[in-house]
């Protein structure tokens, strides 16, 4: 765990150093929308209708207190998100009317979540500010567009069934609006963050976010309705569905986690026991995974090449001892589809990684061969080229090296690799020593 | 539920509970139900019905419906909220026609139960939702009860399941019920308000919070399946020890469980197991395979084994206390274990636990140089050896599970003569590793 969390501190920390311009407008946005609500309050006089600013400030400030990390370093906070746009969509607190502006929303909103992110910085846990940023952009989005409908809508007289579809229909399409909104711009800051095209980065914050998003907004009018009608008393009774959502998902997250990091841990068996060089798998799954979203593979794809990427070797356990050089690139060609083979039949027997054990077997397959039946999957090329880029690198960062060793596999191009991935490689390698 | 050859109590109980239902819906009074909320939740129970379950144990499922039926206690009544019980019977589910028929019976008696249970304590309709939350709750307690107790006699009576088995599920099983059932006052809270929209928005966040159950389930047995298959893979070095780690992780359990252990632990111990010989892959082939004596040096980098596992398997977050197991688990109590050479108190719970399962495995185990010896020359030696070597508690507790659920000792084998095999056994007290120049380990 302690080895764990500093890894993690670390990666943000690196994140923070690279603040990219998507980010920095994110950010930009809603540090505006603060200061706009804060002058906003200040020549109001205060806030309008205390009693449910405090309210839903504290729920905010507690989703805020317990969101998640999910799969992909996505940080959401589901319930936090219902509180706001529950308060942004708020018609009346149990049929007296409210008229907190679209200003108020965002106030309490980031009052909420700075109260809820405090005790995470007590504990040394340092804030997503883009995360945040993009929760109160994401609120903001909604209050404005539906403070002024609300209104409209509630005039005093309590809503008719036909009325409240009405409003029903408007939350679901601001709400869903804004859902897209916020979607957008976490791929646009994704697709920059990790080099990823913009329509495989959103399709790919699609997948991951869209159920939870549907579940926090499906709580949000809830809130929303029952607060209007039953006042403020029907606020804590109606988390409850979203309570169950996160709790489940926080499970889920804890387990996909702990998942990858066995994978990782148990790759390095092959370097304990001698027969691949010190942080071979490691290094051979970073460059796959970046250069397979080089080449646009989707996030569930890249999970599958990290995995095959990381177990490429674990054939090799089934050798009495290990290759002399450990180098497979240099042993055998049946050697090496031996290797592939044989790692291919351990990953088989889980029985849940077919795919991983189909790429792991065709590793060794050439590009081309004479007969022109059908290539190695892209995962299985991509293996291949960046497992014998390290091979012959080892941990050296020697450029002049790199570039004699990148001109070896261009020149078996034709033929052993794939010369679309091989230029994939040059550009991630590229990059690396800009950095 | 079989349903050929029921024993003829069970026929007699479920002719009962059907004709009392029948009869109880068949007088009720229907002047007060709106047939537009009972059509409304007649649908959202067949709908929800119909979704996968949310909780499923080996005899019984949990699905959405349980809150449907509920809303229909506090929409509709006794009368009403019997009729939406009843409509288990259309179910989709795939279900033998008498099973069909019990199900829809005893849920139409739960709701009408309820329903008459919450007009006692809830007269006046128009309450504020806040005030109808005890008598609300004392009606869902009602429901649940009446539910599984009407469930758990049929079970008991055609003997598909014991009183035991029955109890440990309704560990599991109560809590989702009251939960999901306690959704329905949610749906019922505001029907009034927005009609049938009122259940899209409780159930939806409870349909995404499903999938998330199940991809994490999903996870968990593909991560077990991972784990268990790596090991295995490094197992392979050694025709004997197969399976090995898996039985240490079994008996782990077996121990951890015996001493009350919590189920987090439980579960973190049974990786540890799993995992507890990882590091011997850094112990080179020669060394294992070596016959007579190792030397020092030898020797070493069998002691080491432990820390190479631990450098290992550092980085998997759940772990924690595993670690610690995994790293000491071949400390003795009398402090001539390796690597720190830990005695008594200081060596981990999880070390001691993994210490025993792991050197009884060993016993009970064919060796190149050895056949396996019996469960019972297994617990001599480990008898022999509590107090000196093992944690006396420990080997108690292993001696009592070991009473309760047995052992499964690996195939008596002989191995093929080109697998690989090991001369030198690590595990096994009663054969110790001989070191040149010193005495026994």
């Amino acid at each position: 765990m302690v080895a764990g969390s500093r890894l993690q501190a670390t990666r943000e920390r690196s994140a923070w150093q690279h603040l990219d311009s998507a980010q920095l407008v994110v950010m930009g946005a809603a540090a505006a929308l603060v200061v706009a609500a804060m002058t906003w309050l200040a020549a109001n006089g205060g806030v309008d209708d205390l009693e449910p600013a405090i309210i839903f400030g504290v729920l905010i400030a507690l989703g805020e207190l317990f969101r998640m990390n999910m799969p992909g370093g996505r940080e959401v906070a589901p319930i936090s998100r219902a509180g706001a746009l529950a308060y942004g969509m708020l018609l009346s607190v149990g049929g007296d009317p409210v008229a907190h502006s679209p200003f108020q929303v965002v106030a309490v909103t980031a009052c909420g979540m700075v109260a809820g992110t405090l005790p995470h910085v007590a504990v040394n846990r340092s804030p997503r500010i883009d995360a945040m940023a993009r929760r109160l952009v994401a609120a903001a989005v909604v209050a404005i567009l539906f403070r002024p409908l609300a209104d409209v809508l509630f005039t005093g007289e309590p809503l008719t069934r036909h009325q409240w579809w009405t409003a029903l229909g408007l939350m679901t399409a601001i709400s869903m609006a804004a859902a897209l909104a916020d979607m957008t711009v976490a791929a646009l800051i994704r697709s920059e963050a990790v080099r990823a095209r913009f329509g495989i980065a959103f399709l790919d914050e699609f997948r991951a976010s869209a159920l939870l998003c549907a579940a926090s907004s499906a709580t949000g009018m809830l809130i929303a309705v029952a607060t209007s009608v039953m006042g403020l008393a029907a606020l804590l009774l109606f988390t409850a569905p979203i309570l169950t959502t996160q709790f489940a998902f926080r499970r889920y997250a804890a387990v996909r986690t702990t998942y990858l990091q066995t994978v990782r841990a148990l790759s390095r068996v092959t370097e304990v026991g001698g027969y691949v060089e010190t942080g071979h798998s490691l290094r051979v799954s970073r460059l796959s995974v970046a250069m397979g979203r080089e080449l646009g593979m989707a996030e569930a794809e890249l999970l599958e090449l990290e995995y095959a990427a990381l177990m490429h070797d674990i054939g090799q356990l089934s050798l009495p001892d290990p290759i002399p050089g450990g180098a497979t690139v240099l042993a055998a060609p049946e050697d090496q589809c031996r290797i592939a083979d044989l790692g291919a039949a351990v990953i088989e027997q889980t029985g849940v990684l077919d795919m991983v054990a189909r790429i792991v077997r065709a590793q060794c397959d050439p590009y081309r061969d004479a007969s022109g039946k059908p290539g190695p999957p892209l995962a299985s090329r991509i293996i291949k080229a960046a497992n014998a880029y390290d091979d012959l690198m080892g941990d050296s960062r020697d450029r002049d090296r790199g570039a004699a060793v990148l001109d070896r596999l261009r020149a078996d191009s034709a033929y052993q690799y794939d010369p679309a991935v091989v230029e994939a490689l040059a550009r991630v390698l590229d990059r690396r020593v800009l950095r | 539920m079989p349903v050929a050859g029921l024993p003829l109590a069970a026929w007699t109980y479920v002719g009962t509970v059907v004709a009392l239902s029948a009869t109880l819906m068949a007088t009720a009074s229907y002047a007060d139900v709106e047939w537009t909320k009972l059509a409304a939740m007649a649908v959202l129970f067949l709908v929800c019905d119909s979704v996968p379950a949310l909780l499923s144990v080996e005899r019984a499922r949990v699905s959405l419906s349980f809150s449907a039926c509920l809303a229909s206690v506090v929409l509709l009544g006794p009368a009403g909220a019997g009729l939406v019980g009843a409509c288990a019977l259309f179910t989709w589910q795939r279900v033998a026609l008498v099973k069909r028929v019990y199900n829809g019976a005893q849920f139409a008696l739960c709701g009408f139960v309820a329903g008459l249970i919450f007009d006692a304590l809830n007269p006046d309709l128009a309450a504020a939702p806040e005030e109808q939350i005890l008598p609300f709750a004392v009606a869902l307690l009602a429901y649940v009860t009446c539910n599984l107790a009407l469930v758990w006699g049929i079970l008991l009576l055609s003997k598909s399941a014991t009183v035991r088995e029955l109890r440990a599920e309704t560990r599991l099983l109560a809590p989702g019920l009251l939960g999901y059932g306690s959704f329905g006052l949610l749906i019922a809270g505001i029907y009034g308000t927005i009609g049938a929209f009122s259940a899209v928005l409780v159930l939806l966040p409870l349909l995404v919070a499903r999938w998330a159950f199940a991809q994490t389930l999903a996870q968990q047995r593909a991560h077990e399946a991972t784990l268990a298959t790596l090991c295995q893979a490094v197992e392979t070095k050694d025709y004997y020890t197969r399976g090995h780690s898996e039985r240490v992780s079994r008996g782990s359990v077996m121990i951890a469980e015996e001493i009350g252990m919590g189920r987090a632990r439980v579960e973190a111990i049974r990786f540890a197991g799993m995992l507890h010989d990882v590091g011997k892959l850094g112990v080179p082939t020669k060394v294992l395979q070596k016959e007579g004596p190792l030397t020092e040096e030898e020797f070493a980098a069998i002691q080491l084994h432990p820390m190479r596992g631990l450098e290992i398997i550092r980085e998997i977050g759940f772990l924690d206390e595993a670690l610690t197991g995994i790293m000491h688990h071949h400390e003795k109590l009398n402090g001539r274990g390796y690597p720190m050479g830990l005695a008594g108190d200081e060596i981990p719970e999880f070390a001691r636990i993994i210490g025993v399962a792991d050197a009884f495995d060993a016993m009970t185990s064919t060796r190149s140089y050895r056949p396996a010896r019996s469960v019972a020359e297994g617990v001599a030696e480990l008898e022999r050896c509590s107090g000196v070597d093992f944690d006396p508690e420990m080997v108690a507790a292993f001696l009592r599970a070991l009473d309760k659920v047995g052992w499964v000792s690996p195939d008596q084998v002989v191995a093929p003569a080109e697998a690989q095999t090991t001369r030198q056994d690590h595990d096994d007290p009663s054969t110790p590793i001989r070191v040149s120049g010193e005495g026994a380990w």
